[in-house]
């Protein structure tokens, strides 16, 4: 009788069942997939099935509270405080994304090398890391996205920036704590290089703890953002983003029209929510020890 | 009857449901006696204990029995009346003795708060008192030790520091759970031989938790053996050892390795096959040569290895005994190829293997010639890699092995170490530490070595399983032909498997010769102290026979 | 030398080179960038003389190296350049409206502290229990909650709605005179000057965005807390120290918190990072006159010397604080002072 085959890690089956009984074992796993299904679909499809546009002004409706025809109240404008926040989606989770993908990549790669060679390398990319995180970060931001320029590809570098070390730092004390264990040192006298060791065998055990890092991240990320739009720096009005939806709605709460600032900030709240939530979901996702 | 256990049960509470870690035990303990209780992992030795004392995790409870202590009903006690009787009637060490103490506080402060909490001592004399109980174990100027913490101070010294805790409220009743694990065999016998004196000195019970039956032989009056949550067999310790009744007592003492055993006497009677022959040739396979190797250290450079010469014959079988720090694991790495000698010479095969740095030696064509088994098989398996891909690794970097052919290959090393091939596909964490050993050894001879080291291979093993894979590697020596360098602390599983014995202390060979010479006649002082260290378990008497019983999976 | 002495200085010296690339990395910010950074200094009203005569002064005609050493030589003498706005050397703004920060600042963190710490105590203790849940609520709550927006939240309930909060426009009410400027501390001035009835006021004004802050650095120290206690109570010592006979409030504090304590000291230099950065926009939300608003405000009119002026002043700010940190973890921790060679 013929045996399972030895050869092959894990078939495109195993990974999916396995994605279906992380789901199911934690009820919170399975919440947090379906809100971050809903956010990506905002950002998608949002801006097509709104219905109103989310730049037409509109004098005579301003400042509407909630009602049937406009469920999140009109702003000081009279533009459809939902369709905003909806709209607001795309804009705000691209920054996120793009930031935190940005700083993950570069942040690894010289996290990894750090922990694995040491050496001078390490020594100077910690002092680089160390000056980084030497200044409050999102005052960094403040400095980097002021120097730069107001635009969104800036604040998108000035969060990369200030995310990398946190990566980097990561991925160094994980990449150190395997170096030396048995299964690399196995490795290597498999006739492993230096480099195979790392990419193939060192850096994707190091993944689940990082998963953690990345959503929480993406929370971080987009609060940073959002507190960024909020004084003033990266996008400009009328562009609809939840900070700076909350900013302008902030003049108006001391004269109680309340919601021109409660939606964008419940929704950026229930954003950030959901990408921590995420995080212990993909790390059981990638994590071989969590399959039975 | 100092401690009376009857029927005891202990239950944890896990997400699976009521797992029974004790399934109705009962002991008896008189006053001055020492107990010895043994098992392998799992046994629910160590959960006894915890109960008793009434220290178990949460999530663990006394679901039945009694426990009596003095008259005292150990198990209806309120909280309060047991934190009186912990310390001052019972008292309890532990294994691993530095992270047993509190990191950040003196040692003699740690002594004074049990003082002081058992009214022993008041804010005045609870210092001279402290350091009065230091001097009881047998350290020297106690003054100066009052004032360490636990990371200054060595292993033994910490084991001594926690001995002194659990004696310093004079209690009746001492428990050692496995205090000796981690320790050196010197530091081992020298604890040991400590809390025996001091326990009959003071006419102390006390009962000796462990794993070794040859230890529990060596310092117990009675010994009781666990297997499974249940006790299979009691009695006085010299008859337990030296004439088994039960089917489990009589394997276990089959497998502790001893001096006058060889290798198949290890298993069980009925699970012998033939001893396969081998010979030893005497060409030479592996040489090396005033062997050297230097660290930078913080306080000055280290040498780790002084100018070490032996060799290997092809074929032969040598061991590399000492105990920590005296620089076998760093001469095993250099010998692999893991790492660089300073100086010295590694030949094999009129190659000079020192000369080709550990970096490039990857893709050298003699890398499959020499291979290792790791000590630790749980670390040596990469966790996202299932049992074949680890022993395919080495095929498909080397050997350039695919599909049909790299399959196939896999499955005859399987069936070679023992390995059943629907396991193959589980991960590493889904394994027995049996089945990663035998992963871990399949790998390494998957290119068919002439040379293998093997680093402390077993020294992980609960001892029955440490038998079967003892046996394995004899078998597979015999069949492949390949020559051994046994590294161990271990000098009875050494004489088991070894031609020949080098006997390293402080980065130097101190002896080396034929197994049975060093073993029964050494020459040199510190061979003669690890020899007197070792456990020295009773004799055997004549097998008798042992009672039928379902054998269970390894 | 002693070894305490010794890790001490060891620690203070390891200052120097920080700081060293902060004053690089401030450099690179104001003067380094592609553009002219004249144009940014001279402000938006500027015209092509006072660009240049801006350019001239600042030393931006010069090599690069020599702008390094001129813009370092400023920074020693506390020349942080001169505010477009307000017209005052930026040092001297800074200093002034600095206290307000702090007292938002050092005010929010007791409180989160106080808070914050034995919610992580009580919550390890009693796993599993209401109070675990509590703190594990509040902890992802507080990670989420963007501290503009909480601001807001709380000023809609106590100001408008219930009318219990003060007008969220300062630090005191235009009724009452600044107290006699000692530490510049309403709080402590105002005690030190004999006048409860300013202290309450000021106390009043302070109550919302120092809650506010609070709220924000809560979840960390919560969160470490609790984390570190569950380590340290699951710790052989721990176990030793039970079967010992310890009672339940020396394992608890003598024993396990002691040790619990070490990493939350060390999550506080991250939870600073935070606080600094979220001070800015708690202080936008209350109009609180401190070095966040400033550079706000600063933001808006571009006043690029004051933004810079106030990232530079923050970082060293911080550079500080994390000194201050280490230095206590280094007294606290043993195993620092003698490892430290």
């Amino acid at each position: 009788m013929t045996t399972a085959t030895p050869t092959s890690v894990s078939t495109q089956g195993g990974l999916w069942a396995h994605l279906v009984y992380v789901l199911r074992d934690n009820p919170v796993t399975l919440l947090s997939f379906g809100l971050f299904a809903f956010f990506v679909g905002s950002a998608l499809f949002g801006p097509y099935l709104v219905p109103y546009d989310p730049l037409t002004t509109n004098a005579a409706q301003a400042l509407q509270p909630p009602s049937f025809s406009h469920w999140f109240g009109t702003d000081n404008l009279g533009r459809d405080v939902f369709s905003r926040v909806i709209v607001a989606t795309r804009l705000d989770l691209s920054i996120s994304i793009a930031a935190v993908a940005l700083s993950f990549v570069i942040g690894s790669v010289l996290g990894a090398i750090a922990g694995y060679w040491g050496g001078w390398l390490d020594a100077v990319l910690n002092r680089v890391f160390d000056t980084i995180m030497a200044f409050p970060l999102f005052v960094l931001a403040m400095g980097i996205v002021a120097a730069l320029g107001n635009t969104i590809e800036n604040i998108v570098y000035a969060t990369a920036i200030i995310n990398i070390p946190f990566y980097a730092r990561l991925v160094r004390a994980e990449v150190n704590i395997r170096r030396e264990s048995g299964f690399a040192l196995a490795a290597r006298l498999s006739g492993n290089s230096h480099w195979r060791v790392l990419a193939f065998h060192i850096f994707p055990n190091a993944l689940p703890p990082m998963m953690v890092q990345v959503s929480l991240n993406l929370g971080w990320a987009i609060l940073n953002a959002a507190g960024l739009s909020f004084i003033g720096l990266g996008v400009r009005p009328p562009e609809p983003e939840w900070g700076i939806m909350v900013a302008q709605g902030a003049d108006f709460v001391v004269s109680g029209h309340w919601w021109v600032a409660l939606f964008p900030g419940l929704w950026l709240m229930l954003a950030v929510f959901t990408f921590n939530l995420m995080g212990d979901g993909l790390r059981d996702i990638v994590d071989p020890r969590r399959r039975t | 009857m100092m401690l009376s256990i009857k029927d005891l049960a202990v239950g944890f509470r896990t997400r699976r449901g009521e797992v029974q870690a004790v399934r109705g035990i009962s002991l008896e303990l008189a006053k001055g006696e020492t107990l010895g209780i043994v098992g392998e992992s799992g046994s629910g030795k160590s959960v006894t204990s915890f109960a008793l004392m009434r220290i178990l995790d949460a999530g663990g409870s006394i679901t039945a029995g009694e426990v009596t202590y003095s008259g005292i009903d150990l198990r209806r006690a309120s909280e309060r009346d047991m934190r009186t009787i912990r310390g001052r009637e019972i008292s309890m060490i532990f294994q691993n003795p530095r992270a047993a103490l509190n990191p950040i506080r003196k040692v003699g402060h740690q002594i004074e708060d049990v003082l002081r909490q058992h009214a022993r001592a008041t804010r005045g004399d609870a210092r001279e008192k402290a350091i009065q109980a230091l001097r009881d174990v047998r350290i020297n100027d106690p003054e100066a030790r009052y004032h360490a913490y636990p990371f200054e101070l060595s292993g033994g010294m910490c084991q001594r520091i926690v001995i002194a805790l659990a004696l310093a409220c004079d209690p009746r009743l001492l428990i050692a759970d496995e205090p000796t694990t981690g320790l050196d065999i010197t530091t081992q016998k020298a604890v040991m031989d400590l809390s025996q004196e001091l326990i009959r000195e003071r006419g102390m019970a006390s009962i000796l938790i462990t794993h070794d039956l040859g230890l529990a032989a060596q310092y117990c009056d009675r010994l009781a053996v666990m297997k499974d949550g249940e006790i299979v067999e009691t009695g006085p310790a010299e008859a337990v050892f030296a004439n088994p009744q039960h089917t489990y007592t009589c394997r276990l003492v089959e497998a502790t390795p001893r001096p006058d055993a060889s290798v198949r006497s290890l298993l069980p009677a009925d699970r012998r096959p033939p001893e396969l022959e081998y010979t030893p040739s005497d060409q030479p396979l592996l040489e090396v040569r005033d062997l050297r190797k230097t660290f930078a250290g913080k306080a000055g450079p280290v040498r780790a290895v002084k100018g070490i010469s032996f060799t290997v014959n092809q074929g032969q079988s040598v061991g590399l005994v000492g105990e920590s720090g005296c620089g076998k694991s760093t001469t095993s790495s250099m010998l692999v190829r893991l790492l660089d000698p300073t100086e010295g010479q590694i030949l094999y095969q009129g190659n000079d293997l020192a000369q080709i740095p550990a970096e490039q030696f990857g893709k050298h064509p003699l890398r499959g010639d020499i291979q290792l088994v790791f000590q630790d098989a749980t670390d040596s398996l990469n966790p996202r890699h299932n049992a074949g891909d680890c022993i395919a690794e080495p095929l498909r970097r080397l050997a350039g092995l695919r599909g049909k052919a790299l399959r196939a290959r896999v499955e005859e090393l399987a069936e070679l170490t023992g390995l059943p091939a629907n396991l193959l596909s589980r991960f590493p964490h889904q394994l027995s530490g049996g089945q990663k050993a035998r992963v871990g050894i399949a790998r390494a001879i998957a290119l068919d070595p002439k040379f293998l080291i093997l680093d402390e291979p077993t020294a992980a093993l609960d001892v029955s399983i440490q038998a079967v894979i003892l046996n394995l590697l004899a078998d597979l020596r015999a069949r492949l032909g390949m020559s051994y360098l046994f590294v161990s602390h271990d000098l009875n599983v050494v004489r088991l498997l070894c031609d020949e014995v080098i006997v390293m202390q402080d980065g130097e060979i101190v002896e080396a010769g034929p197994a049975a010479q060093v073993m029964t006649a050494p020459a040199h002082p510190y061979t003669r102290a690890l020899l007197s260290a070792a456990p020295r378990p009773p004799e055997r008497v004549l097998e008798t026979e042992p009672l039928a019983e379902v054998q269970s999976a390894l | 030398m002693s070894a305490p002495l010794r890790a001490v200085l060891w620690r203070i010296l390891q200052t120097v080179p920080v700081v060293f690339g902060v004053v690089v990395i401030s450099f690179v910010l104001t003067r380094a960038l592609p553009g002219d950074p004249a144009v940014y200094f001279a402000g938006a009203m500027a015209d092509e003389q006072s660009i240049e005569e801006v350019r001239v002064a600042l030393g931006l005609d010069q090599p690069l190296w020599r702008q390094f050493f001129l813009y370092a030589g400023d920074l020693l003498q506390g020349d942080l350049g001169n505010s477009i706005s307000t017209g005052q050397p930026v040092l001297t703004d800074l200093a002034m409206r600095l206290p307000a920060s702090l007292e938002l600042t050092l005010t929010a963190l007791l409180l989160a502290c106080a808070i914050a710490i034995p919610l992580g105590v009580l919550a390890a203790v009693r796993q599993g229990s209401w109070v675990d849940h509590l703190c594990r609520v509040l902890v992802t709550a507080g990670v989420s909650l963007p501290t503009f927006f909480t601001g807001i939240l709380l000023i809609y309930i106590f100001y408008y709605l219930l009318g219990i909060a003060p007008s969220p426009l300062g630090r005191l009410d235009f009724i009452y005179f600044e107290p006699p400027r000692v530490t510049g501390f309403y709080l402590i001035d105002s005690l030190l000057d004999g006048d409860p009835e300013t202290f309450f006021a000021a106390l009043r004004q302070l109550i919302l965005p120092a809650t506010t802050l609070a709220l924000f650095t809560l979840a960390p120290i919560a969160r470490m807390t609790r984390a570190s206690m569950l380590t340290a109570l699951s710790s052989d010592y721990i176990r030793t120290a039970r079967a010992a006979g310890l009672s339940g409030a020396m394992v608890l504090f003598g024993y396990a918190f002691r040790n619990a304590l070490l990493p939350v000291v060390t999550t506080l230099g991250m939870v600073f990072s935070f606080v600094l950065g979220a001070n800015v926009l708690v202080e936008k939300v209350f109009a609180w006159p401190g070095i966040g608003s400033y550079a706000v405000e600063a933001l808006v009119v571009s006043d690029y010397a004051a933004i810079q002026g106030f990232v530079l002043a923050m970082a060293l700010l911080f550079v500080f604080l994390n000194l201050v940190i280490d230095l206590s973890y280094t007294l606290i921790d043993p195993r620092i002072r003698f490892a430290a060679k």
